[in-house]
């Protein structure tokens, strides 16, 4: 075929598409694509059609993730009991730091599996995205269930840690109360929490890798930052208000003391509740935002 | 009858280099400090490509639709934008139907998983329900012909199975609108015979396909409509007879003489890179016929004595395979390896009759045996290699490996 035959065809074929576009098209499209668009859409019905996505991922995540270890899900208690031992051992007996009338191991025990999963939380979501770059740059689905995935693994380690505390509590003793009915909605606090700075963390990494190295160090500045070595009565009336700014303060003195059958800080538990929603929402609004463009600077 | 696709006035700009500027917060930062100079700069606008430019068409329901053109014509980014991976940067699409997308297959697998497994998750990914998965397992698996491994992990599969086994999820994700991206290079002949046959099952159920891949002749035999890209834009529209014949008649003119310059990641203080040319019979080209040597020239500059430095080549094939690494350190003696400063060509011949068809991507980069990399620049250039006649040496590309070599065989008659 010559080039002049090919060059009629394509006139031809260009005002066939002249002819046959019309605006109605676009605007009853069951999917619109449109660049005009300023992505503020939630897709909240895409979410839902696609939630079954999320156990996928999540079950993926907890498969995978003992995979060739020789200890397996034994890893799950060995993390907080072999840290428990050694803040037992540093502060509880060389630094001699109050813990509120409770057993010191006990103490750090229930602070340290909800600090333990919201630190694996956020480190694990925070990876989450760049980690599945292949995925992301290669198949459409909402991009929110990478983040809420790894958050979601985390869940089960998180009740497996938590189960352990049954025999500590009859070890030492100590009697157990309505309070601990509570527990499941301190854990939702949590995973509540760990899920918007995940979230938030994971587009911050796809765009700027300097987030990989800072995550260690956050979880680190934060540890101290939170009533999980010391008790929060150990900080000046004065400074109380800045702990209990910090959201997860709530999660661990309100996890805690339904477990120890203390009174809540009602008003310490109820800063934490309104923090964590509020960054839960901020980011899941920021992710939106910035998910389009994951496939194309990842 | 009403479109089930309409795409109007699409185009997509990629920032060439984009992602190492902004990799990381200090690149973000040097990069408002030096803002301001990059506007006196008159070549500002270079570091961005246009990969899709002003494309619109429209295809009916029930089309099997072919997407032909050479790499970096912007096949993939139409796909991408068609399958919600990446926004348009300008104008807009309607779709009219659920669509599932191939995009290099397997990428939803995981390696640690078993089939089984990974059938499940990867039917998730691409938007399956649980409920549906369980009913179409048995025919999946049946498709795929990997019963035996179901329990398997997906790491000691062949690549064959592990394609069979995905294209085989995503064949019966029975979306409106499937789109397939070269999937069919992989696999054997009968797999892929049964793979084109699953597509023409899918649009007698009145689905919608685009397909997009290097064979010619699968696009033939699979399509009755093609679109030819070339640079962003669609250069023909039409049957698919004529659209292949067109893109076989013009794959010399169109493939303009192409000298890479500015390359992402070659900046180095001691060697500054000119250019990439790729050289047969005398003229610059990209498109490499596959029977014939042809040249890559290599023009750059020296700014300080660099020692016991080589050039180091990497060819990838489309699917990123490594096809050779050359090196001049291989030949060149010591005294050649010392760089002095000047302006310099190097060359390199490829031998002819050796490459198979399709498309490939050259990395280029230099270094200090035992000490450090100097500069690498990753896919630097690309080049189609192919085959001029089709006749029976055109076979060979078809054969399993990594090259098609013509070797030479001789017959001696003993006695």
């Amino acid at each position: 075929m010559n080039t002049t035959e090919s060059q009629t065809n394509l006139t031809a074929t260009g005002s066939q598409l002249q002819t046959t576009s019309t605006p109605d098209v676009f605007e009853d499209a069951k999917i619109l694509i449109d660049a005009r668009d300023a992505a503020l859409g939630l897709h909240l019905r895409e979410l839902w059609n696609y939630r079954e996505l999320l156990y996928f991922l999540t079950w993926r995540d907890i498969k995978l993730r003992y995979k060739q270890t020789a200890l397996g899900a034994a890893w799950v208690i060995i993390q907080p009991l072999f840290t428990m031992l050694l803040f037992t051992l540093f502060f509880g007996k060389l630094a001699r730091m109050p813990s509120d009338n409770v057993p010191y191991p006990l103490f750090a025990y229930a602070g340290l599996v909800p600090w333990t999963f919201f630190s694996n939380a956020i480190t694990n979501s925070g990876q989450s995205l760049v980690g599945n770059s292949t995925l992301i740059s290669k198949v459409y689905f909402p991009r929110i269930y990478i983040p809420a995935g790894a958050v979601g693994a985390g869940l089960l380690d998180f009740a497996i840690a938590s189960a352990l505390l049954l025999p500590m509590l009859v070890y030492y003793d100590i009697t157990i109360t309505w309070r601990i009915l509570l527990l499941p909605a301190f854990a939702l606090l949590a995973t509540i929490l760990a899920l918007g700075v995940g979230m938030w963390l994971a587009a911050l990494n796809v765009r700027y890798r300097d987030v990989r190295y800072a995550i260690p160090f956050l979880v680190q500045l934060w540890l101290f930052a939170s009533p999980v070595i010391y008790p929060a009565s150990i900080v000046p009336l004065k400074w109380r208000w800045l702990l209990a700014a910090n959201p997860v303060t709530g999660v661990i003195e309100g996890f805690r003391a339904s477990i120890l059958g203390k009174e809540f800080d009602v008003s310490t538990i109820l800063s934490s509740v309104i923090v964590s929603s509020l960054i839960l929402t901020f980011s899941f609004f920021a992710f939106r935002r910035v998910e389009d463009s994951f496939a194309d600077v990842v | 009858m009403k479109p089930i696709i309409a795409v109007e006035g699409l185009s997509k700009r990629y920032r060439i280099g984009g992602r190492q500027l902004h990799n990381s917060l200090r690149d973000t930062v040097a990069g408002l400090v030096r803002a301001p100079f990059n506007r006196f700069k008159k070549n500002g606008s270079a570091n961005t490509i246009w990969a899709l430019d002003d494309v619109s068409f429209e295809i009916t329901p029930g089309e099997v639709v072919g997407i032909i053109g050479r790499n970096g014509a912007g096949k993939s980014t139409l796909l991408k934008i068609l399958s919600q991976i990446t926004r348009p940067t300008k104008g807009r699409v309607a779709l009219n139907g659920r669509v599932g997308s191939l995009l290099e297959v397997g990428t939803g697998f995981h390696s640690e998983l078993t089939g089984r497994e990974n059938v499940f998750l990867n039917g998730a990914i691409l938007g399956m329900k649980r409920a549906e998965i369980q009913r179409k397992f048995d025919e999946i698996v049946a498709f795929a012909e990997t019963e035996k491994f179901l329990d398997t992990p997906v790491k000691h599969y062949s690549s064959g199975m592990t394609v069979r086994l995905a294209f085989a999820v995503a064949a019966h994700l029975e979306p409106e609108i499937l789109i397939i991206d070269e999937v069919l290079t992989i696999g054997d002949a009968e797999f892929q015979k049964k793979c084109l046959g699953k597509m023409n099952e899918v649009t007698r159920a009145g689905r919608t396909v685009l397909f997009v891949s290097h064979d010619l002749n699968a696009i033939n035999s699979t399509c009755e409509r093609a679109l030819l890209l070339h640079e962003g834009k669609i250069v023909l529209s039409g049957v698919t007879a004529d659209v292949t014949r067109y893109y076989l008649d013009h794959t010399n003119n169109m493939y303009s003489p192409i000298t890479w310059t500015a390359l992402p990641g070659s900046d180095a203080t001691e060697v500054k890179l000119n250019s990439i040319r790729l050289v047969q019979n005398g003229a610059s080209t990209s498109a490499i016929n596959c029977r014939e040597a042809f040249d890559i020239h290599i023009d750059y500059q020296i700014n300080e004595v660099v020692r016991g430095s080589r050039f180091f080549l990497i060819f990838r094939n489309e699917r990123g395979e490594v096809i050779f690494t050359t090196s001049d350190y291989d030949v060149l003696s010591a005294e050649a390896m010392t760089r002095k400063t000047g302006r310099f060509l190097s060359r390199v011949e490829v031998p002819g009759g050796l490459l198979k068809t399709g498309g490939y991507y050259g990395s280029l980069g230099m270094d200090i045996k035992d000490d450090r990399v100097i500069f690498a620049a990753d896919d630097a250039f690309h080049f189609d290699v192919f085959e001029p006649e089709d006749d029976v040496q055109a076979g060979r590309h078809k054969r399993p490996g990594a090259i098609s070599p013509l070797l030479s065989w001789e017959i001696s008659e003993l006695h």
